[in-house]
């Protein structure tokens, strides 16, 4: 999380000094950190890298051909297929990360300022469903929305439908409603912390120089609270780009994902090169995205102040 | 104005009740429908059993699973909370050049897509020449584990007293002594709470297991694999009703433990200084 944090205090520069016993501690610390770090260069740089070479290279049968060349590029900018499973990858986690920022705003405004005594319990109450399966909660929504589902027998006892609905299932609404109630914890958490930080004075003063509750709102907590907006916006879009359980589930033919196109070539299709230029550039979009993201809000900011 | 003053809290907390109705109502379906007898889940419930549950001890496969899961599991939260305690305690005890760049490296799975972090690992380890098996789940586990682990153990060793060690060591206590008597008791809480959260995400998790894991199933891979028969989602409900059980009473132990922790590195530790 804290990758993409935004307004997290600055190193504390000032205390440092230029001495032995910086010397020491700086020596000490890193060679404590050491093994999480070097265990993180091998399992996620490395990889990584690896991928990236990968993507330059092609395969023939089971032998990877290692001469360089951006053919699995073109492929994957321009095959109709690949190029509307990254557009409507894209669209859906831009979706959804649009739709759990703006749900989950309330309910961290709620905590922070209307909480009380319980803060810590309704946090807890928000975060234990996401500590249960992930797997076991897209299963969950594919009950709901199915055919025989909770939700199209419910609505026909309720004797609002005649016959099941088969338009709740297998699309890529299934895909949005159910990550975004996946998601919802990650946004509202950063949303929280940012609120909490505001400082509950300057709300007062705006409110004794005669801005309303909705004014001072708007021009004082809201801008405040941009650093966890941006946070919770970019941590449920860059992993939602990639979700490969929920289309798979839910999906059905108009919600498959790239991720999915992804997995069929380290699979069935056994074209690896292929699938590591697929998951580099679905990576280097989604942050052209997330950048994209990111100044936006911060204009919108500005233009509020 | 007084009128939307007061008004806007009651909105704001019915929102809130729907809300937590939004994210708890498709988690509380599972269990409706595992004691439903009828195997398609739509309402009315045709009847109660608890059928499904006695079918589950009997297949051998899902026992299998479960011994894979808990294997993995156990290794793979003993495993990134050392990892953790390590980072955790360089993090909040150091202060050195970079230390910003590699704890966002190490928390970086956390928003990374899955799928992608999956298959990078799964390319190295082909190309290490390590086969495919719990081992190499371990090892993905580990990796997303970390984050978690630290965030946890973070907010356990901050506000950590320096100053009760310092003390002990002038008393004459050595190192390990030292670690021993006033260092471990003060964090133990927030250890066992991420031991706790790093088994729940291992024992939940299927991404990566789906990819790394050779023949040997995890329980969530053996959910998926009986996903695709519409007859057998009875006994699936069954099982992740369990599963959401396990997940649920871990979890509160480990954020009462958490908690505890946090509490007793601050207050104590200010009350005795």
């Amino acid at each position: 999380m804290t990758a993409a944090a935004e307004g997290s205090p600055p190193l504390r520069v000032a205390g440092m000094r230029r001495s032995p016993l910086l010397q020491s501690e700086a020596v000490q610390g890193f060679a404590l950190i050491s093994p999480t770090f070097v265990y993180a260069l091998i399992l996620l740089v490395l990889p990584i890298l690896v991928v990236i070479a990968h993507s330059f290279w092609t395969q023939n049968y089971l032998t990877i051909d290692h001469t360089f060349t951006l053919e699995n590029y073109r492929i994957a900018l321009t095959e109709p297929i690949y190029r509307d499973l990254l557009w409507r990858s894209l669209y859906i986690s831009l979706t959804v990360s649009l739709l759990t920022v703006v749900l989950a705003y309330p309910i961290a405004y709620f905590i922070s300022f209307h909480g009380g005594r319980h803060k810590s319990l309704w946090l807890f109450l928000i975060t234990i469903p996401f500590w249960t399966s992930y797997l076991l909660r897209v299963m969950s929504w594919k009950v709901i929305l199915g055919y025989n589902g909770v939700l199209n027998s419910g609505l026909m006892g309720l004797g609002i439908i005649d016959e099941p609905s088969t338009a709740l299932l297998y699309n890529s609404s299934a895909v949005i409603i159910t990550l975004t109630h996946a998601w919802a914890t990650f946004a509202i958490l950063p949303i929280f912390v940012s609120l909490e930080k505001v400082d509950r004075t300057l709300v007062e003063a705006a409110t004794d120089l005669g801005d309303g509750p909705l004014r001072s709102f708007l021009r004082v907590t809201l801008p405040l609270s941009v650093p966890g907006v941006i946070s919770a916006a970019l941590i449920v879009m860059i992993p939602t780009v990639g979700d490969y359980v929920t289309p798979k589930l839910v999906g059905g033919k108009d919600g498959v994902m790239i991720a999915n196109a992804i997995q069929a070539q380290f699979g069935k299709a056994s074209n690896w090169p292929l699938g590591a230029a697929l998951s580099v550039t679905t990576m280097v979009i989604v942050s052209l995205m997330a950048g994209a993201t990111v100044l936006i809000i911060r204009a919108l900011q500005r233009l509020a102040r | 104005m007084t009128a939307i003053r007061r008004f806007l809290p009651s909105w704001l907390s019915s929102y809130a009740g729907l809300y937590i109705l939004f994210l708890y109502l498709p988690v509380i379906f599972l269990p409706i429908f595992s004691i439903n007898t009828a195997a398609t889940p739509k309402f009315p419930l045709s009847g109660v059993t608890l059928h499904w549950y006695e079918d589950l001890p009997k297949t051998p496969a899902l026992i299998d699973a479960t011994w894979n899961s808990l294997i993995v599991g156990v290794s793979a939260s003993i495993l990134s909370t050392v990892l953790g305690i390590l980072a955790a305690r360089s993090i909040t005890r150091y202060r050195y050049p970079g230390r910003r760049t590699i704890n966002g490296l190490i928390m970086a799975p956390l928003v990374l897509p899955e799928v992608i972090v999956a298959i990078s690992m799964l390319l190295v380890m082909l190309q290490l020449g390590l086969s495919l098996s719990l081992f190499t789940v371990v090892l993905g586990h580990v990796l997303v584990c970390i984050p978690y682990s630290m965030t946890v153990l973070t907010s356990g060793f901050e506000g950590f007293d320096r100053s009760l060690e310092e003390a002990s060591a002038d008393l004459g206590e050595s190192a390990f002594g030292t670690f021993r008597r006033v260092t471990l008791p003060m964090v133990a809480p927030a250890i066992i709470s991420s031991l706790l959260v790093c088994f729940t995400i291992s024992l939940d998790e299927f991404i990566i297991a789906f990819f790394l894991t050779g023949t040997e199933a995890t329980l969530p891979i053996y959910i998926w694999g009986q996903l695709r028969f519409a007859a057998k989602l009875p006994g699936v409900l069954a099982l992740g009703t369990l599963l959401l059980f396990a997940s649920f009473v871990l979890m509160t132990i480990a954020e009462i433990l958490r908690r505890r922790a946090a509490r007793r590195t601050q207050n104590e530790g200010g009350l005795y200084a």
